[in-house]
């Protein structure tokens, strides 16, 4: 591995997964504190009719699955908002047209589509130097957001009939994050591809959640297991010649259940040591 | 209008797809009032008190607070919604809940300055929470919880406090530290206060409404069995002005 870190692929791939860990650390806290990681799963899987859209008219394909994300991100957040379509409807059809939308274009696009594997699922080894650029750009856009506008996001997180009521514009910021969701899946499709994103958004936030109740530091210790997790499943993935992205998101499942275990085994802990002490008294 | 209206409500009617949930209300709510909203459950109360905060637009009928529209005055209204409604594991302390009150007033794009900082202290000291300004909402008792969420409220300096369902998760020993929360708190705004349970309420309160869709009493707490009964659509026992048991029977 370490004679490994010497080359250049290698070492774009861990800057590509310290990228990713921010982003997701970020913006999976609010992913999982309000309960959306199926709205984020439509947009990454709507991403595919962007990715196709590249493919056929011949532009980059990131650029495709931006704009399907922000298109989906929208579409979703004002059709759940301002009609009376379920929220769960609406994620459905999305994630199922743009996929749709993406096959056909892949069919139009004369001659075969290369790479169109890595953007399924991810390959981290194969990230080139202008999509770290790319990622380094998105990064500084969510943090600059997430950092302007916590407190509002905060409120519409917790509370959002009270964030009206306080006069704060609560369906533009709703949109806003579910926009920031959408850059984060375009930044994590290198990674782990958009069939598996909506685990980087949720595993290492779940994980943090169970450390801290604060969301400044949940964000931060998120980034933290995100990047953990990355670099430990690129290592894993180098040794026994596994997919990264999967095996990336694998460890990540394998972690999230041992914290588990670690946290109700500490809660039961405590209530052993309550009772013992009542006991006592 | 008289100047001393902080709430005035004129024929106001209020639908939801197709059905009626408020029915030709006039109310006039008017400095250091309190006043408790009665009624049973689905008979408009929350509806009423969404209509003050300007989330519910009447389809007939005029709202003014302060002599504006709901929405122009919202930041002179605390409000206290029912804390069941939350996500108990939110990962929110107490300190940052309260201080999510001066939101609004500090304005977007800005950090929170000094001034907010002392407000959610002195709110935080009135309701008796300041002490606990590090622990997580979810770890807290269901009246510790309402407390943090009038501090919330107060924040801002509202002029007008509406609460809905306050006492709907506090024991009932608390439920007299609740109240004297807010007899102290009345010198400074007028309260309004939503409940179902009658007893409770009518003990408390200077004022009182009777709401099951239309208001049919609206005035002192001594109220008269018929005029329950009306409201309730079933014989009710006397409410007495006191702490004398009283419960809300059905018909055999």
């Amino acid at each position: 591995m370490l004679e490994a870190l010497q080359s250049e692929t290698m070492r774009y791939a861990v800057y590509a997964g310290l990228l990713a860990s921010i982003a997701c650390g970020i913006i999976g806290a609010y992913v999982v504190v309000n309960r959306i990681v199926f709205i984020s799963g439509g947009i990454s899987h709507a991403s595919f009719g962007g990715i196709g859209l590249g493919y056929l008219a011949g532009f980059s394909p990131v650029l495709g699955a931006m704009i399907f994300t922000l298109a989906s991100a929208l579409g979703i957040g004002i059709i759940t908002r301002r009609t009376r379509l379920p929220a769960d409807t609406a994620i459905g059809v999305m994630w199922a047209v743009g996929m749709a939308l993406g096959i056909i274009f892949i069919d139009l696009s004369p001659g075969y589509a290369p790479d169109l594997l890595v953007y399924l699922f991810g390959n981290i080894l194969l990230v080139p130097f202008s999509d770290i650029i790319l990622m380094i750009i998105l990064d500084a856009v969510i943090v600059t957001t997430v950092v302007v506008l916590y407190k509002e996001f905060l409120a519409l997180s917790f509370d959002e009939e009270f964030g009206t009521v306080a006069g704060i514009p609560v369906e533009r910021l709703y949109l806003l994050l579910l926009c920031m969701i959408a850059l984060t899946v375009v930044l994590l499709i290198r990674v782990v591809g958009i069939i598996l994103v909506i685990a980087l958004l949720t595993i290492p936030a779940t994980i943090a959640r169970q450390f801290t109740y604060d969301l400044r530091k949940m964000m931060l210790l998120s980034i933290a297991v995100g990047a953990v997790l990355s670099f430990g499943g690129l290592w894993l993935s180098y040794e026994f010649d596994l997919a990264s992205g999967a095996t990336i998101i694998l460890l990540s499942g394998v972690a999230l259940i041992l914290t588990l275990g670690i946290s109700r085994l500490r809660r039961s802990k405590t209530r052993v040591l309550h009772t013992a002490m009542s006991e006592a008294e | 209008m008289t100047t001393a209206d902080i709430v005035k409500l004129e024929d106001v009617w209020v639908h939801y797809n197709g059905a009626t949930a408020l029915e030709d209300i006039d109310l006039s709510i008017e400095q250091n009032d309190f006043l408790g909203i009665i009624g049973p459950n689905g008979g408009g109360k929350t509806t009423l008190l969404k209509v003050i905060l300007g989330l519910v637009a009447p389809s007939q009928g005029t709202i003014t607070v302060l002599g504006k529209p709901p929405q122009s005055s919202r930041n002179k209204i605390g409000y206290v919604p029912q804390y069941n409604l939350f996500d108990r594991d939110f990962p929110i302390s107490v300190w940052d809940a309260a201080l999510m009150g001066r939101c609004g007033r500090t304005g977007l794009l800005k950090r929170y300055k000094a001034e907010d900082k002392r407000a959610t202290r002195d709110a935080l000291e009135t309701v008796g929470m300041l002490e606990h300004r590090d622990r997580q909402m979810g770890k807290l008792s269901g009246g510790e919880q309402q407390r943090v969420l009038i501090a919330r409220a107060l924040v801002a300096e509202p002029k007008i406090l509406l609460l809905d369902e306050p006492t709907a998760s506090v024991d009932s020993t608390m439920q007299t530290e609740f109240y004297e929360i807010l007899e102290r708190l009345k010198q400074r705004m007028a309260i309004v206060l939503v409940s179902h349970d009658i007893s409770a309420v009518s003990v408390h309160v200077d004022k009182i409404a009777c709401l099951n869709r239309q208001l049919y009493h609206h005035g002192s707490p001594h109220i008269e069995a018929e005029v329950l009964e009306a409201t309730y659509k079933c014989p009710v026992q006397m409410i007495a002005h006191g702490t004398v048991p009283h419960r809300v029977l059905k018909e055999h």
